[in-house]
């Protein structure tokens, strides 16, 4: 069987759920046998090299970069999975979503109690994306397959959903592994 | 004039002994509240924090509930309005009469935005039906309804207002009927077209209840239920049967409330009847003490139709003196019952009787679960049965006249007649009082709307058809309605029309439920994507299943109707719902990337890297 192409990235989410696909521990040499890594942190390739048959997008689109990206993993893959509630509906980044962004900006930087910031500056290099007037899930940017809830999803949960899209099959997720209260 | 609209009006904040003098003249009892606080908010245009504050501690009421009272009914404001408000009606048939030329001279006039009050205390806003669609565009100054405006009469209100600073002298044509009673003084018409034999037929004043008290209550009730008579407010409950739960129930208190808070865009039939059919309604609520013994009546009255109070009020005392109304009432030992006025505050939601029942137990008016039902527990906890203002008029003359007198009207499982308010693209707006079991194709006819695209039955929770539906019977197993009928001509934009709708519910949405509360704001938001043309197949999809979930597990019928504007029309005229083409590469159409980061351009003064975004790397 040939191995399927995977790539992976984190967009506006906190890497937990990359730490979650790391948790799958010896798993992983299992993984190694029936998947090969296109772009992803996890080997640090910085674009999609060719075709993948599986993306995994962990966090939402907080600014024009996360689209981008989003966008080259959706024209680079067949399927895309939503990995995580950051994913899936803008998770604590979209805490930001009902404040206007100047706002945000000036309470980040100049008026948070917190903030040690004598020139008042708000940073604004070239090199800085955009922000978005707010964070959006990521299938409201563009179409996504499949959705794993969780924060994060546990290493389980990955390798089961995982393992069942690469042989072809349903999902079956006990009920333990999408509850979250 | 800054100076002048301050000498004129007393401080926001009033007095510890004016609080109590209000709270001792409507009773230091919480159904008071309303009353209380419409007073307080009439004097110093406004229920201050300090206010709050005051009332909550004379009458022993968590200060919360105080302020979530407040700030849960339209009428009742915490900021300072003007001494003159005037709301403009933003409902459907006002928009296709010219709502936005009219709401745009009021700014001009006024000079301030929506929401804002002007130096001289003109406070401008915009409200929900107000119960005048025949006649929209309409607005209400204070208390004072003034209707078919056009931008010239608009500001000649304003000029005048300026002037004398009285709403009640804007009125100087009188309307017609008891609009033009000296206690109402109303240039509000009543466009009675078609007045049936029923509703509007002469009313012998006593006659029903002289009737009924001659049998025995369940006499009275088995009439009621022969006449096949259901509930005329939309649902069609068996009043009957309604009225038997309500007996059986135990309680030493039992009360008959009347629903007069008819709140469903497009609809004003009820202010029609009140207006011209007082006595009967009123005769009905007795009728009604006197089967369920209940010795307590309340008529749950709209606060847009406060300018009728005075009136009503008048009506209910000459129905005491001569007898009909308080003690021994038709002579009959030991029959007591009266019938008190309850205002509301501007909250469509209070249309739903558990809703209006914590209105009038002076909370927020938000639905509870059923059961229990009213008729069990119902007003205090005692057993109630809600009514609407038609059903009691109903019940009446099933009195006057025999249950089968009323069953020779309409069809064997809707008997008697319907009370229609036709507004919209029609040569003859107004009130129709026609049989049940009339065809939509017949009434377009009555109202001169042959050409129709549409008809909005039963307002929008009810449902929108179109011409292949038009055979269809008006009546409880066909098209029932509450009475709203909004015709639509053949230029109509209908998705406009279901956008108004959708606008309207997740106004009114009370916020209780998520099905709802979120619900209604996801429809918006299809609805917008659909309009700007971004909306692929599956935001189709979606919006159904929205839909379908709000339908299905919403806590009142508010969330569970709110979606129907929408699923009516996406069975009846699903060109309406026609997606875009996915986008090739699968990017969402509705993802709109310039306009995403168009504040953030502003902001750091830096353009978008879009045209780099749009080719990616690997185009």
């Amino acid at each position: 069987m040939t191995r399927k192409r995977i790539a992976t990235t984190s967009l506006a989410g906190c890497f937990g759920c990359h730490m979650s696909i790391l948790d799958i521990d010896e798993r992983f040499l299992a993984l190694a046998d029936l998947v090969e890594f296109d772009r992803s942190p996890i080997d640090d390739i910085k674009h999609i090299s060719r075709r993948c048959d599986i993306g995994i997008i962990e966090g939402g689109c907080c600014n024009e970069e996360n689209v981008e990206t989003l966008r080259e993993f959706r024209r680079n893959c067949n399927v895309l999975i939503a990995l995580g509630d950051c994913a899936t509906m803008g998770g604590i980044p979209a805490l930001r979503n009902n404040i206007p962004l100047e706002q945000c900006l000036l309470e980040a930087y100049r008026d948070g109690p917190s903030v040690q910031n004598p020139s008042g500056l708000i940073p604004n290099h070239p090199e800085l994306p955009l922000l978005l007037d707010k964070v959006y899930p990521c299938h409201e940017v563009v179409r996504i397959e499949y959705f794993l809830p969780g924060c994060p999803p546990s290493a389980e949960t990955i390798w089961q959903a995982l393992v069942a899209l690469l042989e072809g099959r349903q999902a079956d997720l006990p009920y333990e592994l999408i509850k979250y209260d | 004039m800054t100076a002048t609209s301050e000498s004129r009006s007393p401080s926001v904040d009033p007095t510890l002994e004016e609080v109590v003098e209000t709270i001792d003249r409507h009773g230091n009892e919480r159904t008071s509240l309303m009353h209380v606080l419409r007073d307080i908010q009439e004097r110093h245009r406004c229920v201050s924090p300090g206010a709050q504050s005051l009332v909550a501690e004379v009458m022993g009421i968590p200060r919360v509930e105080v302020e979530g009272f407040v700030s849960f009914y339209s009428f009742l404001s915490e900021e300072p309005w003007g001494d003159i408000v005037i709301r403009v009606c933003d409902d459907v048939p006002d928009r296709m009469r010219g709502f936005e030329r009219v709401l745009s001279a009021f700014r001009e006039a006024v000079g301030v935005e929506v929401g804002r009050t002007s130096a001289d205390g003109i406070t401008l806003t915009t409200t929900a039906s107000i119960g005048l669609s025949d006649q929209a565009p309409a607005a209400l100054v204070n208390d004072v309804p003034v209707t078919e405006l056009s931008t010239d009469k608009v500001h000649r209100i304003v000029e005048a207002l300026r002037s004398h600073r009285d709403p009640k002298k804007l009125v100087t044509l009188l309307g017609d009927g008891n609009n033009a009673h000296p206690l109402v003084r109303s240039m509000v018409k009543n466009n009675l077209m078609h007045p049936g034999p029923l509703i509007f037929s002469p009313v012998s004043r006593g006659q029903a209840i002289r009737r009924a008290t001659r049998v025995s209550p369940a006499e009275v009730i088995r009439q009621v239920k022969a006449a096949r008579l259901r509930g005329r407010g939309g649902a069609g409950f068996p009043t009957g049967m309604k009225w038997e739960f309500t007996r059986a129930s135990l309680g030493e208190r039992k009360f008959v409330i009347c629903n007069a808070d008819e709140g469903e865009p497009g609809t004003f039939k009820d202010r029609v009847i009140l207006t011209e059919r007082p006595d009967r309604v009123f005769s009905g609520m007795t009728v009604a003490g006197y089967a369920i013994g209940a010795q307590e009546g309340i008529v749950y009255l709209r606060a847009e139709y406060q300018y009728l109070r005075a009136y009503l009020e008048a009506v209910l005392a000459q129905r005491r003196s001569d007898g009909l109304l308080g003690r021994d009432i038709v002579g009959r030992p030991g029959f007591h019952f009266d019938i008190r006025i309850q205002m509301g505050a501007g909250a469509y939601v209070c249309g739903e009787e558990t809703a209006l029942i914590r209105s009038c137990e002076g909370r927020a008016g938000e639905p509870l679960n059923r059961p229990p039902f009213p008729a069990e527990h119902g007003f205090l906890g005692c057993p109630t049965s809600v009514n609407n203002v038609e059903t009691y008029c109903c019940i009446a003359k099933i009195l006057e006249e025999g249950a089968a007198a009323f069953n020779e009207y309409g069809t064997p499982e809707s008997a008697g007649t319907k009370v229609l308010s036709i507004s919209g693209d029609c040569l003859k707006p107004g009130i129709y009082e026609v049989a049940f079991g009339i065809t939509l194709h017949t009434m377009l006819e009555m109202c001169g709307a042959e050409d129709a695209r549409a008809v909005q039955v039963g307002g929008p929770s009810g449902s929108l058809v179109g011409p292949t539906d038009f055979h269809r019977r008006i009546c409880f197993n066909d098209l029932p309605t509450g009475g709203s009928m909004i015709v639509f001509g053949p230029d109509r934009d209908l998705l406009s029309v279901v956008y108004a709708f959708a606008e309207f519910f997740a106004d009114e949405s009370c916020g209780y439920c998520t099905p709802c509360r979120v619900g209604t704001q996801l429809i918006l938001r299809y609805l917008e994507r659909l309009r700007a043309g971004r909306a692929e197949a599956s935001d189709i999809e979606e919006l159904r299943r929205t839909a379908r979930t709000m339908k299905t597990t919403s806590r009142c019928g508010l969330g569970s109707t709110a979606c129907n504007p929408v699923l009516t029309s996406m069975e009846r005229f699903p060109e309406l719902y026609a997606p875009v083409d996915d986008h090739p590469d699968a990017y969402r159409r509705s993802f709109d990337l310039p306009r995403a980061v168009a504040e953030a351009e502003r902001l750091s003064g830096r353009t978008s890297r879009g045209e780099h975004v749009e080719q990616g790397y690997h185009a």
